[in-house]
């Protein structure tokens, strides 16, 4: 249990640059690879991310270990190690700090992910709008090829790796983990129903792992400090590690925070971003980027973790925080959110393609004094058949859209019965 | 035509890995570069140089927002519109940017110099209200800044041409 900041991914962090090699080996990094890469099995390093309760920071909460275990020991060659650099949610910003803080960690964190599933590549899928950080990556893959972290037979372990950097075009579906394979592969990238699961057949039909940015650079200290270290960071019983809270909106100082997991959302906010903007009380959050649930004030203490964030109706999400004062009208966020989500279906599936702008325009109307007592109902149903479509993009969609109609229901019809936007 | 010396370094390239279309969105990328967009006949070339038709190209191309198939300016000026951003200050720096540039956002300004686009997230919230301009971002705008950066790209595009 640790209530005091802990800096574990961010603490080569510096204010205008990069750490540089030698700075992240200064602090303990790629210190005994060779050694670890000979001397443990795969099996044991999965075995310690399992231990080591790490759920996967992207989004979707997945066993890091549990993920790597279902590539079959007798599975094909060459196997992928994909890191999804790809974060477009609204709100979301924390990978593009972690790039620009440590881009080693991340490369040492694949290395050691890659040698767990005995990867032969790994690939970097990072979205265009980070492309300084996509340079910087270059650079220093170069680098860390150069002093034989990667490469063909890293210090002499007989483990080999390659990584290299896929640019993407710009689209928020290829944040979905099929979807950006297919984009990866040169395809339209919408997504695939599993089975069969990317890791028994995805890239080029082979096993590959998707591992977002924040998960992986958790490897290398779970590797070196253990699995009991690392749950120890958590300030909850039900987590682990640290968590990099992505905060923006009304408070004083935005920015991305390096806490013990389960650290109180109020805590967050006044201790580490400055509080709310002077003048602004707290009226909501959404806790984990755009597809959470609002989390109402009343959840104001609420730990920020996977498990008590669920119980609390919300979901963790990214851990991007984006938070609301009293007068931010809740149906305009939300209609901006839905206007995001219209923009970026991929248009793959009908409930999805053809739902979302359904609900946008009902949001749209409401919002401009155009609403009906009915169409409360008929957003509560078009929401529900969202659930739907054909992958998580409809159902993460109507977080915002379902806990507004839920939590804020006499907000949204204060708008009907006034004829406009009370704010 | 694609000159050489963009079609050598590129088939290069593609020649050094296993699947060529695994390079399509660079190759997509070089093109537009070159082209200054992505237009029909760099459909085509994209599809020669891809083992792929021109229609799959296509539809990769039609996909990506950071994919023009249109004519676009020098500087494509990408405001972001989601909704930090637009909590803190989108509508009056599209405003003030549609009165500096004398269009509307989806237009290029007849010297051909800028076009202005809404786009999505782009991950700065916690410099917002924020834009890219090329993919380089700026953040905390207001109009003084937002005319320094004008300001700044003209000059560069008249030396470029000098």
């Amino acid at each position: 249990m640790n209530a005091t900041p802990t800096r574990i991914l961010l603490k080569n962090r510096r204010p205008e640059r990069i750490a540089t090699l030698d700075e992240y080996q200064a602090g303990g990094g790629y210190d005994g690879l060779g050694d670890i890469l000979e001397s443990r099995s795969p099996a044991v390093i999965q075995q310690m991310l399992l231990d080591a309760m790490l759920l996967g920071r992207g989004g979707a909460a997945f066993p890091t270990g549990r993920k790597m275990m279902t590539v079959a020991a007798d599975a094909p060659f060459p196997r992928y190690l994909v890191c999804n650099a790809d974060e477009m949610e609204p709100g979301t910003f924390k990978d593009r700090v972690l790039l620009h803080a440590d881009p080693h960690m991340l490369i040492e964190g694949m290395i050691l992910a890659g040698f767990a599933v005995q990867a032969a590549k790994g690939i970097i899928f990072i979205r265009p709008e980070y492309e300084n950080a996509a340079r910087i990556l270059e650079r220093e893959i170069r680098i860390a090829e150069a002093a034989g972290f990667l490469g063909d037979n890293i210090l002499g372990s007989g483990y080999s790796l390659h990584i290299g950097v896929h640019r993407s075009g710009g689209r928020y579906i290829c944040g979905e983990v099929t979807a950006q394979l297919n984009a990866l592969m040169g395809r339209r990238p919408n997504p695939v129903q599993p089975p069969p699961y990317p890791t028994e057949k995805g890239l080029w039909g082979k096993p590959t792992v998707l591992q977002n940015v924040e998960t992986l650079m958790c490897v290398p200290h779970i590797v070196r400090n253990g699995p009991d270290w690392f749950r120890e960071l958590a300030c909850t019983a039900t987590g682990a590690g640290t968590k990099i809270y992505a905060v923006s909106g009304h408070v004083e100082r935005p920015g991305c925070y390096e806490l013990p997991m389960g650290t109180p959302l109020s805590t967050i906010i006044e201790e580490h971003a400055g509080g709310m903007r002077a003048g602004a009380k707290f009226k909501a959050c959404l806790p984990g980027g755009a597809s959470t649930c609002f989390l109402p004030a009343e959840h104001y203490h609420t730990p920020m973790d996977f498990e008590p964030l669920k119980q609390v109706g919300s979901r963790l999400g990214t851990g991007a925080i984006m938070v609301f004062d009293q007068q931010t009208c809740l149906l305009a966020v939300t209609l901006n959110l839905t206007e995001f989500f219209t923009r970026e279906s991929c248009g793959w599936c009908t409930p999805c393609r053809e739902g979302l702008p359904y609900i946008r325009d009902l949001l749209m109307r409401i919002e401009n004094g155009e609403g009906e007592p009915d169409m409360l109902p008929m957003l509560d149903t078009m929401a529900q058949y969202l659930w739907n479509a054909y992958c998580a993009f409809a159902p993460g969609a109507m977080g915002p859209v379902q806990s507004l109609l839920k939590l804020f229901r006499e907000e949204v019809a204060d708008h009907i019965v006034r004829g406009g936007c009370p704010f | 035509m694609l000159p050489v010396s963009v079609r050598k370094p590129l088939q290069k390239k593609i020649a050094s890995v296993e699947h060529a279309r695994e390079l399509a969105i660079d190759v997509m990328f070089e093109l537009q570069n070159h082209y200054g967009y992505l237009s029909d006949e760099a459909v085509a070339e994209a599809a020669g140089l891809l083992d792929m038709t021109p229609l799959e190209v296509d539809e990769l191309a039609t996909f990506y927002t950071f994919i023009y198939r249109e004519p676009v300016g020098v500087y494509v000026i990408h405001v972001c519109d989601s909704v930090i951003c637009w909590m803190d200050g989108y509508e009056s720096v599209k405003a003030y940017l549609c009165r500096r540039l004398n269009i509307d956002v989806g237009q290029t300004t007849p010297d051909g110099l800028f076009t202005l686009l809404p786009v999505c997230c782009i991950g700065y919230c916690d410099r917002a209200p924020a834009m890219l301009v090329n993919r380089k971002v700026y953040g905390h705008l207001d109009g003084a800044k937002i005319d320094r950066i004008i300001e700044n790209l003209v000059n560069e595009a008249v030396q470029a041409d000098q």
